[in-house]
């Protein structure tokens, strides 16, 4: 527009206001006008239609990111040592950080929904036919790009989670042939991931990824324009401008999208509230996994679930080794993306367009049916009904497994033995969905632990998360016991319901509570004391303390109630664990009845009574910090079983030069935790 | 191009813009549409905006710890000469989730006169801009390398010198057992009163 031209539009420019002054004043010397017009008044061939909003919406969830993600960017810090840290800190300690991170770990899930519903109108519309098949190419490179993005924004948290999957993305990069392992190893800045996979990462996600998503954004929606909106046929109503009848409907749709957002972040927080529990900050938002542990196995494992499918595809490719694989993660999606590209081509043969149509849908479709089967796999135990199971699960156990022992079990009845064969494979389905799931709960278990420790006064030590996490006594010492103490000893609580089986299975004394009145108490009980939770099942069981138990402990003129309860006050006393009300009273009484050379002195040695270590063990300190890791190190010393040790190992000792199975620090994590000693949050 | 006059909003009804405008109704649904769109966008986009800038003002809330005397040396380590001498000031020290143990936050220069157990303690932070003031043995007096602010061995300003006031003097103690407890505190730098930072 010329400039007098738009003197003569803007009419008599005395009655206007200082604003509008001032926009005439803008616009002479910009020319603003021109282009809001050009951006507004776009014509929409038929009227504005909600079938047009899928564009508008991506655009809108982009530009999200981008905010959201700036925000994010202020207070992120990508090394191995803070990843976790500073997302902590956003999420449990900001204000606002947990919808901050919320809306933008969901709005990047929704981007990858809309971005298929874009992609579907498009090829049901034939709008990628010429000409505008430049644009379609420019879409399906932004596709890419997206997906990228997500990729590289799964790992930035440095959780278990994406720590994960990152690594199988990673290694899945590595196997195309030639450049794969040069790829691999500058992706993640080096041969071992940590502060370089991090900082290239958020690189690639924050800074490479999204601005070329920018710049190829900026030339799709210039040809967009170039070519104007591809209308659906057949037009019935007249034309309409893009402002403001398409912008409402597309308006209405962010809004919507936003919307649903918003409900998926407060959800949890909801159904916590309804149920009267108190709203954490771990219910809002996205979920914070534990810190990224290389040494410990995580089954867990998943990708995101717009991955799901191709992670479930890769299966079907199980057994045929790295060949599988390429072909799988690489050849397969590489051909669907060229089928895709090569589209607009064959859009304009005859049928083509049919084509198009039904190859897309049948890609959805297939997505779809992969990623339900994922999912079937993994949470099949949540509705497979186990009972129903239980004679094939009983024959599995007799049989091992093994066909013709099943044969043979059923008395030669060969259909009830193909059916259970069909069972036992169900079965194994369900065995894999449940370790899964219980996987999934150790996941959860660990991260709410890792929060509970950063909440710690002390604050996240400056080596990181995962030292804390290492030292915890709760978070390591079940792993640590039931990898080396869980074959012999139990460790379960008497009240439990499944206490009794898993008690009878162990070959050596339940250790849940040890040190405490009531563990005590269960080793002075005539009836328990050969059981399967104290010496039942190990060479202690005709030992000494056995028959003393039985015969001397029962004899009432010699043990009345009250000296046994004074004993079990002494012990629990002894070992730091609180002693009962009602028999704390008697703790001095019950130390000079364990020190007496006629009671228990006879054979203990306690607080130097005189008695010569070797016959028994010492319970100086017994069921302490430095007893039970006394005993772990070395059970065969003469303070504990000396020669008579049955079977357990000598944890903390070797031969000259070699490594003792546990470390000092491993065995003190299983004292601690075995004693309960660990961090616990004060009761706000 | 096929369409003569795409992006001109009167070329829909064939109308010249005046005739379009006059029709009433149609207007009215205009505007309500243009108002209803830029609501529903601007309500879409304000979660984002406003769940960042709050993100961002957090550290608005952050504190610092109230102040608290810290033990920095030994009396008999300050020679009763009248010569300062620095001293690291050791803390623990949270930064946001990392927390330190027992770690040097800063330094002090602490004096005392022939004979005396008074200690004096001046902060090593300059009142001009927070430099780090140094201790010129050879000039005997106090000289920041960013901006040459001088200042006397008791702290006191030296014109013309670019700082506003004399060094911060910290409040100082002499425990009991002969510790010299420093109460560790920041003052707003650039003024001429001493204010305390809180
Ligand atoms: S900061 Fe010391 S003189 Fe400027």
């Amino acid at each position: 527009m010329s400039r007098p031209a738009a003197r003569a539009v803007s009419g008599q420019p005395s009655r206007k206001g200082v604003l509008g002054r001032f926009a005439d004043f803008l616009d002479d010397r910009t020319g603003y006008r021109a282009v809001v017009h050009e951006a507004l008044y776009e014509r929409v061939p038929g009227g504005a239609r909600w079938r047009y909003v899928w564009g508008s919406t991506l655009v809108f969830a982009f530009m999200t990111q981008v905010i959201t993600g700036l925000f994010l960017w202020a207070n992120y810090s990508p090394s191995a040592q803070t990843a976790w840290e500073s997302v902590y800190f956003i999420q449990y300690e900001m204000a606002g950080g947990w919808l901050l991170r919320g809306i933008h770990h969901f709005m990047a899930q929704a981007m990858v929904v809309l971005l298929a519903l874009h992609l579907l109108q498009v090829v049901i519309d034939g709008a990628y036919k010429a000409p505008r098949e430049v644009n379609f190419w420019l879409g399906l490179v932004l596709m890419m790009l997206v997906l990228g993005m997500a990729l590289t924004g799964y790992l930035l948290p440095w959780d278990q989670k994406g720590y994960w999957a990152t690594i199988v993305a990673t290694n899945l990069a590595g196997i195309v042939p030639f450049v794969g392992p040069s790829l691999q190893q500058l992706v993640i800045g080096g041969p071992e991931y940590g502060h370089h996979t991090l900082t290239r990462f958020f690189a690639l996600h924050a800074g490479f990824l999204p601005a070329t998503l920018v710049l190829f954004l900026v030339v799709h929606l210039a040809v967009f324009r170039k070519h104007g909106l591809h209308a659906k046929q057949p037009i019935t109503k007249p034309d309409a401008m893009f402002w403001p009848d398409q912008v409402l409907k597309d308006a209405v749709a962010m809004l919507a999208v936003m919307a649903v957002i918003l409900g998926v972040i407060l959800m949890p927080a909801l159904r916590a509230m309804l149920a009267g529990e108190v709203v954490h900050a771990a219910h809002l938002g996205a979920e914070l996994g534990a810190p990224a542990d290389p040494s410990l196995p995580y089954a867990a494992a998943r990708p995101e679930w717009y991955f799901l499918f191709l992670f479930q595809f890769l299966k079907v490719f199980e057994g045929w080794g790295a060949t599988g694989e390429f072909f799988g993660a690489i050849v397969v999606p590489g051909l669907i993306m060229t089928a895709l590209a090569l589209m607009p081509i064959v859009g304009s043969w005859r049928l083509g367009h049919r084509f198009n149509v039904a190859f897309t849908l049948a890609i959805l479709a297939g997505i779809g049916l992969l990623t339900a089967l994922a999912l079937n796999e993994d949470y099949s135990a949540l509705w497979v009904n186990r009972a129903s199971l239980a004679e094939a699960e009983k024959l599995h156990d007799q049989t091992g497994g093994d066909a013709a022992k099943l044969v043979a079990a059923l008395g030669g009845d060969r259909t009830k033995a193909a059916a259970i064969e069909r069972q036992w494979k169900t079965l194994e389905k369900v065995r894999r969905s449940q370790a899964y799931l219980d996987a999934v709960k150790l996941a959860e278990a660990d991260a709410a632990r890792a929060v509970e420790l950063a909440g710690r006064p002390e604050r996240i030590p400056p080596a990181g998360m995962l030292e804390l996490v290492r030292r915890d006594p709760l978070s390591q010492g079940p792993r640590l016991f039931a990898q080396h103490c869980g074959s012999c000893h139990a460790h379960v609580d008497p009240l439990a319901p499944d206490a009794e089986a898993v008690i009878a299975k162990s070959s050596a004394a339940n250790l849940h509570g040890f040190g405490s009145a009531a563990w005590m108490r269960g080793l002075l009980d005539a009836d328990q004391v050969a059981g399967p939770a104290y010496f039942g099942n190990t060479a202690h069981k005709e030992g000494d303390m056995v028959s003393f138990v039985r015969d001397d402990l029962t004899d009432e003129a010699t043990w009345p109630k009250t000296d046994i309860d004074a004993v079990v006050a002494a012990m629990a006393a002894e070992a730091g664990r609180p002693v009962p009300q009602e028999i704390a009273g008697l703790v001095e009484k019950g130390r000079e009845l364990v020190a007496a050379s006629d009671r228990c002195g006879g054979c203990h040695a306690f607080r130097g009574n005189g008695t010569d270590l070797g016959a028994a063990p010492d319970l100086t300190g017994w069921g302490g910090r430095d007893w039970l890791v006394g005993i772990i190190v070395d059970p065969t010393h003469e303070r504990f079983y000396g020669d008579r040790n049955d079977r357990m190992p000598r944890f903390g000792k070797a031969a000259e030069g070699a490594l003792p199975p546990l470390s000092r620090k491993q065995i003190e994590l299983i004292a601690d935790w075995l004693r309960g000693e660990w961090y616990r949050p004060a009761k706000h | 191009m096929a369409r003569p006059h795409g992006n001109d909003p009167a070329a829909l009804t064939g109308h010249g813009a005046a005739n379009h405008r006059a029709a009433g109704g149609e207007s009215r649904r205009d505007l309500l549409a243009k108002v209803l769109a830029v609501a529903c966008g601007g309500l879409a986009t304000l979660p984002p905006v406003a769940a960042g800038l709050w993100a961002f003002l957090d550290p608005l809330r952050r504190t610092r710890g109230a102040a608290s005397f810290l033990s920095v040396a030994d009396l008999a380590a300050i020679p009763d000469d009248g010569m300062p001498r620095q001293f690291p000031v050791i803390a623990d020290r949270v930064d946001a989730w990392t927390g330190f143990a027992a770690e040097p936050v800063g330094a002090v220069y602490l004096s005392r006169e022939k004979g005396s157990r008074e200690v004096r303690a001046l902060s090593a932070t300059c009142p001009h801009a927070g430099c780090f003031i140094d201790l010129e043995k050879a000039t005997q007096c106090f000289r920041c390398p960013c901006h040459n602010s001088s200042f006397t061995l008791e702290g006191g300003i030296v014109n013309p010198s670019p700082s506003p006031r004399a060094m911060d003097e910290l409040e100082c103690r002499v425990g009991a057992n002969g510790q010299v407890e420093v109460k560790w505190q920041k003052f707003r730098a650039g003024v001429a009163e001493k204010v305390v930072q809180g």
